[in-house]
């Protein structure tokens, strides 16, 4: 029975995905590519992978959602036809397809149990993580400790592409008006619809209270610092569309911003040097209380803490360079 | 014999909360300008999702499971509407004017 | 039933090349970083249908149920960093096209070509 209904969205996917490609309206390609991601957090949950099912559906059908609104309000709406070339393409991606799908052939089929993938180093995880580390959720304790050193690295990913975004769209622009803040009008957002503006002030901290819940029980079920990030940072993109811009930056100024995207990895990268201090090797979270298993569990609280931070922060800077871009 | 009555009242209430979400896409496909479909959508939002969620609820019984699902129930049923408000309100703001049936005058 | 064992995978296949075409064949830049987002969810959706097992829940160990199956939470953490370092390239191209439209006043690809061939 849940075969029918997997087989079911996927084909689905198939078709979102070909809707998405042939429309020429640039809006709803990017509705669509919000339902797109929402589908596939489905099929992601049908799966058994209910962590990136969360962070799909966080980051996917949400945040890049208002980021693709933001540009496609300083940009164009609509997309022109390109005059020649089309077939070769499509010979090439016909071609591709045939071949990919051949290729599949080999593979084993779904939910094998004696596939290669589940031999060597999936049973040592779910097997030695309740003795070394003593959580429930094992891809949180994969993420943070037995893995950390790349989970250091996509921080430092986030971080430096919230300082691109802010080197390319911090540029002053040639013609417009002096940077003083303009009085608060009745226009700015939505502060003349009545009725968003009281649901969304009522859901705002019930939407922040989820992002810490789901940040601090990342350790007992799905959750952790990347979706916490993001939902908290939804929770301020609602309270920016709401209130209008100038109040959201004034409410969470820059500089908050600034300093939690520069507290977050310095976090995570003090974590690590002290246990370089107290007598481990760099990242190694045992020498960081009395036992072991306690030390663990402090290291992974500490730079899930960080990493809910860097993203917070990085997707507000994001969120605000574009918003505050005036269009010329 | 509870268990039963629960089973097939919780059956009945996913079937029809179904066929008011099939009902509704239906609508949304078949109607032909744009407040009108966005009426039968707005049926997903609200008879759909009670008659589901509710559904749902009963076979879970009383457990940490069903205060959940009262509070999803909260929360969607708060920005369902919501949501619907602001698409006809967006769409009546930027020009589209809902058709109004012509009345023959009778002289 | 050996039909269905391997659908996930065709089904990656199609939405693979489908945004591989959008990036090859379509003249917006917009519409090409929307088919590499596409690309991108279609190999998250090889590697999560690869850690599936039979009869398997999610990785969350439960206290007090032996002898329960997990599915292999490896996979999982790799796409779990994966999402978040697509949406910050993403991001980033982003404001790259912005700041090509002010400056070059257009986002199709052909006219772009036109104004640096005529400069």
């Amino acid at each position: 029975m849940v075969i029918l209904f997997a087989v079911f969205l996927l084909t689905l996917l198939v078709f979102t995905a070909v809707a998405i490609i042939r429309t020429t309206n640039l809006f709803v390609a990017v509705m669509l590519s919000g339902i797109f991601s929402l589908l596939m957090a489905a099929n992601f949950f049908i799966l058994d992978a209910a962590d990136v099912a969360l962070t799909e559906a966080a980051v996917g059908a949400g945040i890049t959602t208002v980021l693709f609104l933001g540009a496609l309000a300083l940009t164009v709406e609509r997309e022109q036809t390109v005059p020649d070339g089309r077939w070769v393409s499509i010979s090439v991606v016909v071609l591709t397809t045939l071949v990919l799908i051949y290729a599949t052939f080999d593979k084993p089929r779904l939910g094998d149990p004696d596939a290669p993938v589940h031999q060597h180093v999936a049973p040592w995880y779910l097997g030695q993580t309740p003795e070394l580390i003593d959580i429930p959720n094992v891809v949180t304790a994969v993420l943070a400790s037995f893995r950390g050193y790349d989970t250091l690295g996509e921080v430092f990913v986030v971080f430096t592409a919230c300082i691109g975004v802010l080197f390319v769209l911090g540029a002053r622009q040639e013609n417009s008006q002096s940077l003083a803040t303009p009085p608060i009008s009745n226009t700015h957002g939505l502060r003349h619809h009545l009725i968003p503006r009281v649901v969304g002030r009522l859901l705002i901290p019930f939407i922040v209270l989820f992002g810490l819940y789901v940040q601090f029980h990342g350790e007992y079920g799905p959750g952790g610092g990347f979706q916490a990030g993001a939902i908290i940072a939804t929770a301020m993109i609602l309270s920016a569309l709401l209130e209008g811009e100038a109040q959201a930056l004034r409410a969470v100024p820059r500089s908050t911003l600034l300093g939690l995207i520069v507290v977050g990895p310095l976090l995570y990268g003090a974590v690590g040097l002290a246990g370089i201090i107290l007598g481990g090797n760099f990242l190694d979270y045992s020498v960081l209380a009395q036992s072991s298993v306690s030390g663990q569990q402090l290291g992974i609280l500490l730079i899930e803490a960080g990493v809910g931070m860097t993203v917070c922060g990085a997707l507000l800077l994001i969120f605000h360079a574009f918003a505050s871009r005036e269009k010329l | 014999m509870m268990e039963i009555v629960v089973d097939v009242l919780s059956w009945t209430l996913l079937a029809t909360g179904g066929a008011f979400v099939f009902i509704g896409g239906l609508g949304a496909l078949r109607l032909p300008n744009f407040y009108t479909r966005m009426h039968a959508a707005s049926l997903t939002d609200t008879m759909g999702t009670i008659l589901i969620l509710v559904g749902i609820m009963l076979q879970g019984g009383l457990s940490l499971a069903t205060v959940k699902l009262v509070a999803i129930l909260g929360f969607l049923l708060l920005t369902g509407p919501t949501a619907s408000y602001a698409l006809a309100n967006a769409a009546l703001l930027s020009g589209l004017k809902p058709e109004v049936p012509q009345l023959k005058r009778r002289d | 039933m050996e039909l269905f064992g391997l659908y996930n995978y065709w089904v990656f296949a199609i939405i693979l090349m489908t945004g591989f075409y959008a990036v090859i064949a379509k003249g917006n830049l917009i519409k090409k970083l929307i088919g590499l987002s596409i690309f991108q969810s279609a190999v998250f959706l090889l590697y999560i249908s690869m850690d599936k097992v039979d009869g398997g829940t999610a990785p969350i160990i439960q206290k007090g149920v032996i002898d329960q199956v997990y599915s292999n939470p490896l996979p999982q953490v790799l796409i779990l960093t994966a999402i978040v370092v697509g949406i910050s390239t993403t991001a980033l191209g982003l404001a790259i096209v912005v700041r090509i439209k002010e400056s070059y006043g257009t986002i199709e690809e052909h006219e772009i070509q036109e104004l640096e061939r005529n400069s």
